[in-house]
């Protein structure tokens, strides 16, 4: 299809390009704006905003206190996207090499639950993680029954009694929680390179005597990496900026940078603070983007 | 003959090396057998759905994806206010959440909401689509990118970066402070699914349309727009279902009196845990897996067109 040149045809053009353009200009740019201009501002004693022009938000912001909290959301981010990785990798490996009905299906049920709603998916966690929820209740049923077989053989209380985990409202509860919504972010791309991989490679190595996890290791990844990293930074941006998540499943201690973020615009009220965390996140976000575009155009062809 | 060609890859693709062992000597055998040989094959290397390790990885991702979800749906019906045991099946849940008058208000509020931005965004988003599909322009990549922009940058930064902007302007947040964003952020969404419809046109149509006498506008009408149509309804299909589901962007751009039904579950969470939220949960969850489905059904049978 050939893309015309717009200075032919600048009637039809401007009535299609204007109005979304001017939509997205006032509602969505002229705010960014706004917070970033805010950014560089002076919060009032009444919690007002000044305009004015200094980096002090940006140095508190590197505070011990807040950089702590940007720390934790990193590595919080970066554990739950581990997790997705181990449990997502070796699902979409087998996915790309499946035969085409079971592919259909199951990439239908990775894509599923992405379809409902993201607050409800991480409400479904806490019936779960709870002292009295379905998985210390498993554990507990498990316990029960090693319990009986070692009385049975003849070491009675060697079990000791049941101590339910307290998983809820801790940080490991919100690494469970993240890995779970960006589970199906990390499969679909990994799926999409393996799937367009060409497959004489692999066939190839298993030929000439290397072994399957040979062939995993110095084919199929360095093969695949472009998914893998798209698949990877994806999950992590997208664990980065969550709010939802350490809100429901977090503890005290379990504050990320979009919870500071909402704290500041919401009861703390130092709006200039705020908006400089909020483009810290979207600088570390754009710089992460950037880096999937990177490596996705230096390898071409397979990208994704 | 036939059969033996069919059977030939058994006995000398050397591919079968690496694979287990006791496949070879059944793969000799078979030829001996005739008819069912050609019936079972053995297992290539790159099978991994038949291993064992494939099998368990999957099992533990469907658990690790559905066993919430569907835990949290079966437990709407139950029984008992404590949800870790089954107590029997009850719909009371159901007709509480229906009689909870600020849960009814907030589902009126969504649909409000959904409706109006999903009219304005699939229209916008169309006209977006279509240009961007049709017209080239200096710095075309550059406004590529920019129009992409509220699909990828945190929900957050987008609900407080609005939120701080109707207070600057003056503009006290509500149901209509929430449609503005909505459409914002949906717009890009429905200008995706346009611009991929309108990749297989063949603009040579239009022309066509024009060399035989009919207007720029009478060719849009009854040449462009009837092949948009499906595009269209995918495309409005999943403006409703980003809307209806949104919660971050909306719960900072709602004010007091205009809370929609995901702000409205997430404060009932935040102060009991009831099997009424179950029920609600499970209202918004059929809804937008009903919307999902078919926008996902429209989408393959345009692609097996």
């Amino acid at each position: 299809m050939v893309e015309k040149d717009v200075r032919e045809h600048k009637l039809t053009a401007s009535i299609l390009l204007v109005p979304p353009s001017v939509w997205l200009i006032i509602f969505f740019t002229l705010p960014l704006v706004i917070v970033w201009l805010y950014s560089f501002g002076e919060r009032g004693p009444m919690g007002q905003t000044f305009l004015s022009f200094s980096f002090a938000n940006y140095l508190r912001a590197i505070q011990w206190i807040h950089l702590g909290i940007l720390w934790k959301s990193i590595w919080i981010a970066a554990a739950a996207t581990a997790i997705c990785f181990l449990m997502g990798f070796p699902l979409a490996l087998g996915l790309a090499f499946a035969p085409m009905h079971l592919r259909n299906l199951l990439l239908l049920l990775v894509i599923l639950p992405f379809w409902t709603n993201l607050l409800i998916r991480t409400y479904a966690w806490i019936a779960v993680l709870r002292t009295r929820g379905f998985l210390n209740f498993g554990l507990e049923w498990i316990h029960r029954k090693l319990d009986a077989l070692f009385t049975f053989v003849g070491f009675p209380d060697l079990m000791g009694t049941f101590q339910p985990l307290s998983l809820l409202y801790s940080n490991s509860a919100v690494i469970i929680g993240l890995a779970y919504v960006a589970l199906p972010f990390m499969i679909l791309p990994i799926y999409a390179t393996l799937e367009k991989l060409d497959r004489s490679y692999l066939e190839a190595s298993l030929d000439l005597g290397a072994g399957q996890w040979r062939t995993l290791f110095s084919i199929t990844i360095p093969l695949a990496f472009p998914g893998i990293f798209s698949g990877l930074l994806l999950s992590f941006i997208l664990s980065l900026g969550t709010y939802v998540t350490p809100v429901l499943l977090g503890g005290t201690d379990s504050m990320m940078i979009g919870n500071l973020i909402a704290q500041e615009f919401g009861p703390a009220r130092d709006w200039p603070f705020g908006s400089a965390l909020s483009f810290i996140l979207l600088y570390v976000t754009f710089l992460v983007l950037w880096l999937r575009a990177f490596v996705s155009s230096r390898s071409s062809g397979i990208g994704y | 003959m036939l059969l033996e060609k069919k059977s030939l890859p058994i006995k000398t693709s050397p591919s079968g090396e690496p694979g287990p062992a006791p496949e070879r000597p059944r793969a000799r055998n078979r030829f001996s057998k005739g008819r069912r040989i050609s019936r079972k094959r053995s297992l290539t290397p790159l099978e991994y759905t038949k291993k064992r390790w494939f099998q368990a990885t999957m099992w533990i991702n469907l658990v690790f994806l559905y066993f919430p979800i569907i835990t949290l749906i079966a437990f709407s019906f139950n029984n008992s206010r404590r949800n870790i045991v089954w107590r029997g099946f009850t719909l009371k849940y159901y007709v509480k959440a229906y009689n909870n008058a600020t849960l009814f208000d907030a589902v009126i509020n969504t649909l409000i909401v959904a409706g109006i931005s999903t009219v304005i965004s699939t229209i916008l988003g169309a006209f977006l689509g279509l240009a961007l599909s049709r017209f080239k322009w200096r710095g075309k990549s550059f406004y590529d990118s920019w129009i992409h922009l509220p699909i990828i940058i945190p929900e957050i930064c987008m609900g407080v970066a609005m939120m701080a902007f109707f207070h600057t302007v003056n503009i006290s947040l509500g149901l209509f402070t929430i449609t503005v964003s909505h459409i914002a952020f949906t717009i890009p969404f429905v200008a995706i699914v346009i611009r991929a419809r309108m990749a297989g046109f063949d603009f040579s149509l239009e022309e066509a349309s024009r060399d035989l006498g009919a207007s720029q506008f009478q060719t849009f009408m009854h040449v462009t727009l009837p092949y948009m149509v499906p595009g269209i309804i995918a495309g409005a299909l999943l403006a409703m279902t980003l809307s209806l589901d949104d919660f971050v962007i909306t719960f900072f751009t709602s004010g007091p009196g205009s809370t929609t039904l995901p702000v409205k579950i997430f404060s009932m969470i935040r102060f009991n845990v009831s099997p009424e939220v179950n029920a609600a949960s499970t209202v918004l969850i059929t809804v937008t897996l009903v919307l999902a489905a078919s926008m996902m059904i429209l989408q393959t049978k345009l692609k097996n067109k």
